[in-house]
């Protein structure tokens, strides 16, 4: 399996779940089904992990929520983490 | 152009809107342009944690630039249609990339 750019290894994770790490701390785990050149993606069963420093109680709030199919916007974008491993 | 094309296919169906600001807005998606700007009618603001006043606004143009993400029909899309399009875009950019490499 050659890669040659980052965008090979967007290719490769077509319909595999991915991680993708947003702005704001944000974490979306989903299927990837669609990219573009942006990082602007559809991902399909999105479960999005928001992480939220309380300034006043010092406390950290995480809230979970599940989307079934989610268009993001690829200016949000930090990385994206896939599961495949160099054979 | 995918994201464009893909879009045009959800004409006419209702979906919701989350902007970068935690706003988000359900309507029906009413036209897409390539900057992915949308216009959508007939809205429900779903939540506005700062409390915005929206009035009766009904149709609404949102740039591109402002959303973080859109929910969609799961039912309305064809998951292997749009594998197959983003195959066939990526392999456009990459010629693209080794031409100006040259």
């Amino acid at each position: 399996m050659v890669l040659k750019s980052p965008y090979d290894l967007l290719k490769v994770s077509l319909d595999e779940k991915i991680d993708v790490k947003l702005k704001e701390n944000i974490m979306l785990k989903g299927i990837l089904h669609g990219y573009d050149k942006h990082l602007n993606m559809v991902l399909e069963d999105v479960e999005e992990t928001k992480t939220d420093v309380n300034v006043e109680t010092e406390k950290i709030e995480v809230t979970k929520r599940n989307i079934d199919m989610l268009f993001v916007r690829g200016d949000t974008v930090i990385l994206v983490n896939t599961k495949l491993r160099e054979e | 152009m995918l994201f464009y094309s893909f879009f045009k296919t959800l004409m006419g169906k209702r979906i919701t809107v989350e902007l970068k600001n935690d706003i988000v807005i359900e309507g029906l998606l009413h036209s897409v342009d390539q900057y992915l700007n949308l216009k959508i009618n007939d809205i429900r603001i779903i939540s506005h944690p700062k409390k915005e006043l929206f009035g009766t606004l009904k149709n609404i143009f949102i740039r591109g630039s402002v959303i973080r993400y859109m929910h969609l029909p799961k039912d309305d899309i064809d998951t292997d249609i749009l594998q197959d399009a983003t195959r066939r875009e990526h392999n456009t950019h990459r010629i693209v990339i080794d031409n100006k490499k040259k």
